[in-house]
């Protein structure tokens, strides 16, 4: 088992740069998940981890092996693909055993490895069918099973669930996470949905437009985003943010009614700036300063769509026996060392 | 009148016969036949109903009756008859043919054709689908590649009488003998090969239509399955033959059988190369050779013909009809 280094990662196509000089570290055995909006590059990347595309600089290496020309089957990674790419003439057990084949295994190992596979995945009573014949979530797990059979160093997955209905997807997240608890190999796992990021990843890499914005454990992602997009991207309902500007050592939120001090290095007076909050950190007091606009009641919790005097939009998560209906006037309050700043020019994180 | 009203009345006349024929006769049925009153407007309506797909069946049941039903059972009726037409001589026509040298040689250089110009067809188009697919100039190469599927059977004739020609400042294959110092041959009277260069035609002309339908079908493949078995350490030959050509074979067995009911059709070649001299017969060419000399023996041929080709009909629409679902 191996981890995987990229340095200086870019990739273009042409004169145009999609990927800008990535470095990343991932450990042995981690679930490293790289999350991002679409066309951030993240499944790029992923291929050419894989070596489907080329790398036009720097260079990757798995485990000491430096792989940045290798040929994709040399490189001791499997792939699942977002449409399970499976190959439809053949049963599942020749899928599975495919890769085996043409490395030249003995028939009698290969039979071996995928019955171990198809008993993981509870696959068994299927192997003599063809995937046109299974279902989506059936299907996954044998693109899975492929995957495992050849007992690759690094498993990559490129959004693999995003073809599946809402509640199979939870079932597979989980059986994904098991899978990793299990076999331990190392995992790169491509994904758009960041409740999938978070759930499963020991690392998420948050992209931007072939650039990384940050790096880290998921609850370190959420508790202390290092700029506005990964406070944004990370939780759910996103993070709200109210534009504000600096009044000497405080804080003037137009959207809020008040100037707010907080525990933080407060930049010159005049700087423009935007406080991060998240739902779940604002409570509702009386007060008339906001209107409530909508209510989505989703049993354990609510959420109350606000808008600020200033017209700005805020979620506010509630819970209790206590809540708000369309229209009520309310007031807001949080505690300052819950709130984060940031720099509305540069984004960056005030701290 | 000249040719040009002509045609603007026919299209005019024809065009409006079926749309007044298909409003008259749904209005005869809703008005007279079964009006939507009286007694059992609800039963009336459904019957109607019924009826209507008929309606829009009939004129290409009739038209397909006298066309094709009526030609077949008049052309087998005509087979049971002598040279004139006026004797009735049974399965007559059919026993001599087979006893006649020149049709079982027709059957067996059939059989040749049958057997190479589909195979060839395909193969290579096949291979110019795969080979043109991702390059710059693929489709240059491709539309080419296409262009003689637009020329007649008889025009391509010509163009390779010239190639085949007995010349060496106007055939190819004598110019290149030339070169080495070898005597000119005719190729279309070397006993046996006369036939496969006679085939060498057909197969130019039909690579194109394989090419185009094959290399539709490639591009369908998604491109997916292909990355997978590239990771899954497939070479560029395991990727074509285990990966791209399963998941098109449905594509394949409609392009070979179309092309196989074609070269039982097709008689103009070996016609317009060597009339059927030097041993190259074929049951096409065979039936035209008897035509209007001796009609009986010429329409036995016809429907034996037809009786062969009928099974590999069956099994393309069937092939087809699959690839549809």
């Amino acid at each position: 088992m191996t981890g995987v280094t990229l340095s200086n990662v870019i990739k273009r196509y042409g004169e145009t740069q999609v990927i800008h000089g990535i470095d990343l570290q991932i450990e042995d055995s981690e679930f490293c998940v790289f999350v991002g909006p679409s066309g951030c590059g993240k499944s790029t990347l992923l291929r050419m981890v894989a070596g489907l595309e080329e790398t036009t600089e720097g260079q990757i290496n798995i485990g000491p092996r430096d792989v940045t020309r290798l040929d994709p089957s040399d490189r001791g990674v499997a792939m699942v693909f977002q449409t399970y790419a499976l190959y439809p003439h053949m049963s599942v057990a020749e899928n599975m055993g495919f890769g085996l084949k043409m490395n030249g295994h003995p028939k009698a190992e290969i039979d071996q490895k995928v019955a171990a596979a198809s008993k993981v995945l509870k696959l068994d009573d299927y192997l003599k069918r063809k995937p046109k014949a299974l279902s989506g979530g059936q299907r996954q797990r044998v693109a899975i099973g492929r995957a495992i059979v050849r007992g690759p160093e690094v498993f990559l997955f490129d959004e693999p669930l995003s073809n599946l209905d809402a509640e199979l997807r939870v079932e597979m997240r989980v059986e994904i996470a098991r899978l990793h608890q299990e076999i331990g190999a190392t995992m790169i796992y491509v994904t758009h949905d960041q409740v999938e990021a978070m759930t499963l990843a020991d690392k998420i890499v948050v992209l931007r437009a072939g650039r990384i914005e940050q790096v880290g454990a998921p609850m370190d992602l959420y508790r202390n985003p290092d700029n506005r997009f990964v406070a944004g991207f990370i939780g759910s309902p996103a993070m709200n943010f109210l534009d504000g500007q600096i009044t000497a050592g405080d804080v003037e939120v137009p959207g809020l009614k008040e100037t707010v001090k907080l525990p933080v290095t407060i930049p010159s007076p005049g700087t423009q700036v935007q406080i991060g909050l998240r739902p779940e950190h604002l409570v509702m007091t009386k007060g008339d300063t906001h209107r409530v606009e909508l209510t989505e009641a989703l049993g354990g919790v609510s959420y109350a769509y606000l808008v600020t005097p200033t017209g700005e939009k805020i979620i506010v998560e509630e819970r209790g026996d206590e809540r708000s209906k369309i229209g009520d006037m309310v007031g807001l309050s949080f505690e300052t060392d819950r709130a984060m700043l940031f720099d509305t020019q540069t984004e960056a994180r005030i701290r | 009148m000249s040719p040009l009203i002509q045609g603007v009345l026919t299209i005019i006349i024809g065009v409006g016969g079926c749309i007044g024929y298909f409003f008259a006769s749904n209005l005869i049925l809703d008005k007279v036949i079964f009006p939507p009153k009286g007694d059992n407007p609800g039963r009336n309506i459904n019957r109607a109903n019924m009826v209507r797909p008929w309606l829009f069946l009939l004129p290409a049941i009739l038209a397909l009756g006298l066309y094709l039903v009526y030609p077949v059972i008049g052309s087998f009726w005509r087979s049971l008859f002598n040279r004139a037409g006026d004797e009735f001589i049974g399965f007559g026509n059919y026993i001599t043919m087979f006893g006649d040298d020149q049709f079982r040689i027709s059957l067996f250089n059939n059989f040749l054709w049958v057997l190479v110009v589909p195979a060839a067809a395909t193969f290579f188009g096949l291979l110019v689908a795969q080979l043109t697919d991702r390059m710059k100039w693929g489709n240059i190469a491709k539309s080419l590649i296409f262009m003689p599927m637009a020329i007649s059977f008889v025009g391509a004739s010509l163009i390779w009488k010239f190639v085949y020609a007995n010349n060496p400042d106007i055939g190819m294959i004598n110019a290149v003998r030339d070169v080495f110092g070898l005597a000119p041959v005719d190729v279309l009277q070397l006993p046996f090969w006369n036939n496969f260069f006679l085939m060498v035609i057909l197969i130019w002309i039909q690579t194109g239509f394989a090419m185009v339908i094959l290399s539709a079908a490639l591009r369908g493949i998604p491109e997916e399955t292909v990355e997978a078995a590239i990771i899954d350490g497939a070479n560029p030959f395991q990727i074509f033959f285990k990966i791209k050509v399963p998941q098109i074979m449905g594509t394949i067995v409609v392009v070979w059988t179309t092309i196989t009911i074609l070269v039982l059709k097709v008689f103009d070649i070996v016609y317009t190369m060597t009339g059927g001299n030097f041993g190259t017969e074929i049951l096409p060419s065979y039936m035209m050779s008897y035509m209007f000399r001796d009609d009986g023996r010429a329409t036995a041929v016809a429907f034996v013909i037809m009786l062969i080709v009928l099974p590999v009909m069956i099994w393309n629409i069937a092939q087809a009809r699959k690839e549809m679902r």
